[in-house]
């Protein structure tokens, strides 16, 4: 092979990061940039225009996926990736808006906003990167660290119950819930194309390894470790009811998609309840951008 | 440019200071607004919410104040106007993200109808006592500016150029109502919309390979570009660089925060507007803002008929504060008096500009109600009888 021929090769999903801001901040063995590999692929299959896309976050590790993802991206507030992005859907409904952010970020102080924003289906597709503790600021306790487990603010294990995400958000009203590991790259790649291609909210859990900090605290090896157990322990079951899938520290990890289903986004409903009550009066605005001359 | 006319009710109206904001709000362009339900502020969005799909925009009403209060932010970023309205309580929760629109430099409006606190305080009377968190609430250095309307008339008048100045300098602008000026009903002038002034959006025309999202020049306020429009930005909270990426370096903390604070300290002179009456020649004047200038009024005329030389300094700017006048006239007059609805806030920047030149009289009412103007009254003649320091 020629110089030329290697100089050539770039990997696929290069003009999608922003090149100028590697090194990443993660650690090794970490999982959010498998996510991230898995992303970009998913815009490359399904073709979409990048021009469109907006990626949100919020913050805590995977808030920084924003910072590395060649879009328009948003690395808001703590645990308010959900409404921002609410703020730009509905501004601009041509927009395909993307919240990436982490289980702390989302469940816990964003809590709120997932169910509300699951509730009205507003056209999001939330990928939700869990794993299972608050990494960014030392390995705390989260909404989802399981059972059990020890973080440095529950030294002697935890001993309150987790939130089981799927649950959650398909009782609030998501209409595409589905969930992976980090193991499951083209799986994940997959349920990103679909969810793409889904109007209303959407979520995508991805169980994903913290080897510095859940997984030293509770001895469970190493990143490689993780994606042994990742192999072993999960079980594809699609469709399964949500209220089975719920995680503990070392058992069965339960994947797949488990809704896959209909029901108008919030900006449909809008415009037809105006109207409906309007008539004529009502003035359907495709965007509401203000002049800019 | 002007306004829309879409969006403006041209007429003359009789109105509350609430409504007015409303109008004023559609008026300057804004069709987009998030908000949570707060007493005595609601009106405000509860007529846009009725209005605004006949104008083409949309009301979101959020699960509370943290979402309420970045939701617009969203929306400002995809091209839109946006705005949110809320009361003491509500303003409080909205602290984080007045911090990251001045942090992000994203225009938008956050309109305070003051009620009575500390917490649930009094939900349905009157205080001016969040001027301060209006100017400090966030953590960090930064700048905002805040307004202060006395009038419904001033409600709709203001609400414009609030938005005007948010879009001009980039900066989350505080619209400071209290409960009475949000509830008087008076009447309001809404002129035709080719007598409206509306400042557009500092959108760069600079190409995608040029543009660096936080690049300034001269008046150091950088040129927006909004999400689809193929800049491929990105905008965060945390310490940046020009290119908008994250960049935790002291110099680069040092360049940001100043700029911030600059570019309004810079223009200071243009932003601050005051109401002057018989300063010249005035022993006492009194600086007022909000419906207790209104109040006041009555004091300050009734001390002139005692023959006391009785000046009015209002504030329709409250931050940036007007230093620089407060200043110039300490030199001239004996004292300063400063009724508000608090127990001391403004008071002490006017103090501050002051320097010891003159005395600072503070006339507090701990709110819930306005000022007897007897009691002002009082203070104006006390302070007319002090020796000139």
């Amino acid at each position: 092979m020629s110089d030329s021929l290697i100089n050539d090769l770039v990997n696929p999903v290069e003009p999608f990061l922003r090149s100028d801001r590697i090194p990443h901040i993660w650690c090794p063995g970490c999982g959010i940039g498998t996510t991230v590999n898995s992303f970009a692929r998913a815009l490359i299959d399904s073709e979409i225009d990048l021009r469109s896309l907006a990626l949100v976050s919020g913050i805590g590790c995977t808030g920084r996926v924003a910072g590395y993802v060649k879009l328009d991206s948003f690395h808001t507030t703590h645990g308010r990736a959900i409404p921002f992005a609410t703020g730009l859907k509905l501004a601009n409904p041509k927009l395909n808006v993307i919240v990436y952010s982490g289980d702390g970020d989302l469940s816990a102080i964003g809590g709120n906003h997932l169910i509300h924003a699951a509730r009205r289906n507003i056209d999001l597709k939330v990928i939700c990167v869990n794993n299972l503790i608050y990494a960014m600021t030392g390995g705390q306790t989260a909404p989802t660290t399981p059972d059990h487990s020890t973080t440095s603010t529950n030294p002697y294990g935890v001993f309150e119950p987790s939130f089981n995400l799927p649950q959650l958000v398909e009782a609030a009203g998501a209409v595409y819930v589905a969930r992976w590991t980090t193991f499951h790259v083209r799986q994940i790649t997959r349920a990103m194309s679909e969810a793409f291609q889904k109007k209303g909210f959407s979520f995508i859990e991805i169980i994903s390894p913290c080897p510095t900090l859940y997984q030293r605290r509770n001895k469970m090896g190493d990143a490689l470790d993780a994606m042994k157990y990742y192999k072993e322990k999960s079980k594809v079951r699609n469709g399964a009811p949500t209220s089975e899938v719920g995680m503990t520290m070392t058992g069965e990890i339960i994947v797949g998609k488990f809704v896959d289903r209909e029901r108008p986004d919030y900006q449909t409903m809008m415009r037809a309840q105006y109207s409906e009550s309007l008539g004529e009066r009502y003035v359907e605005e495709p965007e509401m951008v203000c002049d800019c001359s | 440019m002007k306004a829309d006319p879409k969006g403006v009710l041209t007429g003359i109206h009789f109105m509350d200071g609430d409504h007015a904001c409303c109008e004023g709000a559609l008026a300057a362009g804004s069709r987009f607004a998030s908000g949570y339900p707060i007493t005595p502020s609601t009106e405000v969005v509860e007529r846009f919410a009725a209005r605004v799909p006949t104008v083409g925009g949309a009301f979101i009403q959020m699960e509370d104040e943290l979402a309420a209060s970045i939701t617009l932010q969203g929306a400002v970023w995809a091209g839109a106007k946006a705005f949110t309205v809320t009361s003491g309580p509500g303003f409080s929760l909205m602290m984080e993200h007045i911090g990251y629109a001045a942090m992000t430099e994203t225009p938008c409006v956050f309109v305070d109808v003051q009620r009575g606190g500390p917490s649930t305080g009094l939900p349905t009377l009157p205080a001016q006592a969040d001027m301060m968190q209006a100017r400090w609430g966030s953590h960090g250095d930064y700048e905002i500016i805040a307004l202060c309307p006395n009038s419904p008339q001033e409600c709709f008048d203001l609400t414009i150029t609030a938005f005007n100045l948010a879009e001009e300098f980039r900066v989350p602008v505080m619209f400071m109502m209290d409960e009475c000026v949000g509830h008087m009903t008076e009447k309001v002038v809404i002129p035709a919309a080719d007598q409206i002034e509306v400042v557009p959006r500092r959108h760069t025309r600079k190409s995608v390979e040029d543009y660096l999202p936080y690049e300034t020049n001269g008046d150091l306020v950088p040129e927006m570009a909004h999400a689809g429009d193929g800049y491929n930005f990105h905008v965060t909270g945390l310490t940046h660089d020009q290119r908008g990426y994250p960049d935790m370096t002291l110099p680069t903390q040092d360049k940001l925060v100043r700029r911030l604070q600059n570019k309004i300290l810079n223009a200071v002179d243009r932003i601050t507007m005051t109401e002057e009456e018989q300063i010249e020649g005035a022993d006492v004047v009194v600086v007022s803002y909000g419906i207790t200038s209104r109040v006041a009024q009555r004091a300050i005329e009734a001390a002139r008929k005692n023959g006391l030389r009785v000046g009015k300094l209002r504030l329709i700017t409250a931050w940036p504060f007007p230093e620089k006048k407060i200043r110039e006239l300490a030199a001239k007059v004996k004292a300063f008096v400063v009724p508000e609805l608090n127990l001391g806030q403004m008071v002490r920047e006017v103090e501050r500009a002051a320097a010891g030149q003159a005395k600072t009289f503070a006339v507090s009412h701990a709110g819930g109600g306005v000022h007897n103007p007897e009691d002002i009254l009082k203070v104006i003649v006390e302070a007319s009888r002090c020796r000139t320091v």
